[in-house]
């Protein structure tokens, strides 16, 4: 076989195969978009194929429904094809490219950057600061109390830098898989509709039948936890937001009071992301693996894991305020922020960013279909 | 009511349920759930393992069902006798008038009933058949719809048992005494007070189709399942229980020639054939490609293609009628000549480029159209073609090797309305009840009608699981 075929991985092979028998099948074209995308199509270039994987919300709903799943001899498993398919498109775009490794060995990135984050703060401070910024006791008031800890200009610049680094790598990727797989021709209708769809998960049984999260029967389950978790990193993010308007802008210093508006805002994003984050982690632990990537595991444990342990701390920080633990608390819960700038644009994170752009074709292409 | 748990006793050799289930399919879960609900102990014998478990319905989609007024799933309205009109044109009449409008008013019934067992419907999106006012599609189709029987029996306490075949039904006068079986490669023996057989047609096993077919069954495809191979069928007819259905018979469609021996499924269907021409291993046409609509005669191509020598053809079109039909799930054959296209395929070239020139210096210029009857025909060729005739001239040329690939066969057992089955004496078997494929022949003589093998499979089901738990008590 010479031509396009020898470019290819086996994912997409494998993917291309699939779509080809489901496309003579279409009994799945009521759980979610990918089968409507699917039949407007004859054939399955790599490009489209990235599309239609990254559309694909791993409900599991045609794997469980397929009469051609293993140990049929078609041996049909669109669930996991996809979702090895979604990994190699995250590493395909990744910006800079040589960073596009992380994804392979996702887990053991994330614990090594979670280690190295927590472990600079602490040696960054106790350079810049006295241990017993760190280790010692310190009023509750005055109220620059963290600055004490670490220096307002070290904590401002490295959290913008990491920050921006971040956004500036996904935007790449964002732009690389836009060319290669994005929508032609789309209006702020489908823009809007595409968000309607992300925010409410619409395609994770959104439709009211729910999905199968855990073998062949249906539950929303999933769909809930994920709702918990990604509505409270908003509100984390509105609180981090809330916090440096305050701080920079009107100059009022943290740690602020328990009735302000950043804590508030944290206190109940992170509450959702623990509750959320816990309860996918034990989906992820009970679900049947037939329909699963093996290969994804370490990238979903690592972000979760990644972003349970940030939430923990930071409402552990917030407890321990006015203690003597108060400047490890705070070391702790920012080198997991530092860990988790830096690895954003090589995580599981990234999923959403292709998701919604895979929804935006998909609102796209129906609009002009119908 | 005792429910005996099999895990730990296999070695007991002896099981004791009220009621066992003979099947795995639509009809014998309903069967089962309706038994347990009445109160019974049940157990299913499936002889497929679980992976593959649900006979041919996992390959079905829809149930065809009569209703007064719109539904969440259904539109307008289908009513009894226009749902009996539809079945008398399909069977030629060859039905049993008082089950089959048995079977129609209750499916009335039958989508709650499918709903309170977890059965997700949703509205029909496309396909070449528009059904949205007779038929409700499962969500995810006939696997998704026996995962939620499945998941309800066990929730209910019906125990299964997986990869277990019964070998013998044994009667002594008008009762089951005995049953016997193979589960997992060791021999079984059960006891129970009453059994339901719904464990399907023939239709897998090519020794019996040869026996009507001929040697030449033996290059049939199966559509659905391996497992559907007729033991307890056979063996309650030879033991005095009355048949019905011819059993020379079997729904035959023409499908992909590569499709795999079993279990095909929906996928290898070709909805080429009109239009193109259709050719036997000798290049020879030997029907009228363009007779009619593609819904109205997929069904005669499988008796056409089994009549053709190695009951094999090749449906040949060009470039242009490409993307008229749904996408097959093998890769078109091309080429860019028409005796290029004849060596891929196997065929005699000088053949098959003589066939392709008479039959394109046959075709009277018209207006072509796919979607409907257009009268684009030929003349002067023999068979003709009566619609879509437009020359075969532009490459790359296409072919697609078509097999007879069988659906279900027509012979079953003879029931009453309480689903009991009846023998040649024409009394009953106290305690056999028969649902599904089993039984259909009666309702469904001759013939097809989407979603009306789900329909029979389901009410009967029901009916035989609530009179077995009835008779239970007594």
């Amino acid at each position: 076989m010479s031509g396009i075929e020898q470019f290819e991985t086996a994912a997409m092979a494998d993917a291309r195969r699939a779509m080809e028998v489901c496309n003579a099948c279409r009994y799945c074209e009521g759980f979610c978009a990918v089968f409507p995308a699917m039949e407007l199509r004859r054939d399955f270039a790599a490009a489209d194929l990235s599309y239609l994987a990254n559309l694909c919300h791993n409900c599991k709903g045609c794997y469980y429904a397929c009469q051609y799943a293993p140990p049929h001899e078609f041996g049909i498993n669109v669930a996991q094809s996809f979702a090895q398919l979604r990994q190699e498109s995250y590493a395909t775009h990744a910006w800079p490219a040589f960073l596009s490794k992380a994804f392979a060995r996702n887990g053991l990135v994330t614990s090594m950057a979670m280690a190295g984050g927590i472990a600079i703060v602490f040696l960054l401070t106790l350079v810049l600061q006295s241990p017993n910024a760190v280790f010692g006791k310190l009023p509750v008031q005055p109220a620059d109390g963290f600055y004490l800890i670490i220096p307002k200009a070290v904590m401002t610049l490295t959290g913008f830098a990491s920050g921006l680094f971040a956004l500036l790598a996904m935007c790449m990727g964002l732009a690389s898989y836009w060319k290669a797989s994005g929508p032609r021709g789309w209006t702020l209708k489908d823009f809007y509709q595409a968000l309607k769809d992300a925010a409410s998960l619409r395609y994770l049984g959104g439709n009211g039948h729910g999905c199968n999260d855990k073998d062949g029967s249906f539950s929303t389950a999933r769909r809930r936890l994920h709702h918990l978790m990604a509505y409270g990193f908003l509100l984390c993010f509105a609180a981090t937001c809330a916090g440096a308007f305050e701080d920079l802008i009107l100059g009022w210093s943290a740690p602020y009071p328990l009735m302000s508006l950043p804590v508030l805002l944290g206190l109940f994003g992170g509450f959702g992301i623990i509750l959320g984050c816990t309860g996918l982690l034990w989906m992820k632990l009970q679900a049947d693996q037939e329909p699963s990537a093996r290969e994804l595991l370490s990238a979903d444990v690592g972000l979760l894991l990644l972003l349970l342990l940030i939430a923990a701390s930071g409402l552990l920080l917030l407890g321990l305020r006015g203690t003597e633990a108060q400047g490890v608390a705070l070391c702790v819960h920012l080198g997991l922020v530092l860990a988790f700038f830096l690895t954003m644009p090589y995580s599981k994170f990234v999923h959403g960013i292709y998701r919604f752009v895979a929804l935006l074709r998909h609102a796209a292409e129906q609009r002009r279909a119908v | 009511m005792q429910l005996y748990t099999l895990r730990g006793e296999m070695d007991q050799k002896h099981l004791n349920f009220d009621i066992v289930v003979i099947g795995g399919g639509n009809a014998a879960l309903t069967a089962a759930v309706e038994a347990r609900l009445g109160g019974a102990s049940v157990l299913v014998l499936e002889h497929a393992p679980k992976a593959m478990r649900g006979g041919n319905s996992r390959h079905t989609r829809n149930i065809r069902a009569m209703h007064a007024a719109p539904t969440s799933v259904l539109t307008e309205a289908y009513l009894e006798d226009e749902y009996w009109d539809d079945l008398q044109r399909v069977t030629g009449g060859q039905t049993d008038g008082e089950l089959a409008k048995l079977t129609i008013r209750s499916t009335q019934d039958a989508l709650p009933f499918m709903a309170r067992c977890g059965v997700k419907f949703q509205p029909s999106l496309s396909g070449t058949l528009s059904l949205s006012r007779t038929n409700a599609f499962f969500l995810g189709g006939g696997k998704a719809l026996l995962n939620a029987y499945y998941a309800t029996a066990e929730a209910l306490g019906v125990e299964v048992l997986y990869d277990t075949q019964i070998t013998e039904v044994t009667l002594e006068g008008h009762r089951v005494r005995r049953l016997k079986a193979v589960s997992k490669g060791f021999p079984l023996e059960l006891a129970c007070k009453i059994v339901i057989a719904a464990s399907g047609g023939f239709q897998a096993n090519i020794e019996w189709l040869k026996e009507a077919w001929g040697p030449s069954a033996a290059n049939f495809l199966i559509r659905g399942t391996p497992y559907a191979q007729g033991g307890v069928l056979r063996n309650l007819l030879d033991q005095g229980v009355a048949s019905v259905g011819d059993p020379t018979q079997c729904h035959a469609v023409a499908i992909d020639g590569r499709a795999p021996k079993f279990d095909g499924g929906i996928a290898t269907r070709l909805d080429c054939v009109p239009f193109s021409i259709v050719v036997n291993k000798h290049g020879q046409r030997f029907y009228d490609e363009g007779e009619d609509v593609w819904p109205k005669r997929y069904a005669i191509w499988g008796r056409l293609v089994a009549q053709q020598p190695d009951q094999v053809a090749y449906s040949i079109i060009d470039a242009r009628a490409e993307k008229l039909f749904m996408p097959s799930v093998f890769p078109a054959i091309k080429a860019e000549s028409i005796a290029a296209l004849a060596e891929k395929l196997g065929l005699e070239p000088t053949a098959l480029e003589e066939t392709v020139s008479r039959y394109n210096a046959a075709c009277v210029p018209g207006d072509f159209d796919s979607s409907t009857l257009d009268g684009v025909h030929t003349e002067g060729l023999s068979p003709p073609k009566s619609n879509w005739a437009r020359p075969i001239l532009q490459p790359p040329f296409i072919g697609y090797p078509l097999r007879p690939g069988i659906t279900f066969t027509y012979l079953g057992v003879k029931v009453n309305e309480r689903a009991e089955v009846i023998m040649r004496d024409e009394r009953v078997v106290e305690n056999l009840y028969a649902s599904g494929e089993i039984m259909a022949g009666s309702i469904l003589g001759k013939g097809y009608l989407a979603g009306f093998g789900m329909a029979i499979g389901t009410v009967f089901g029901r009916i035989a699981g609530k009179e077995a738990a009835r008779n239970v008590r007594y």
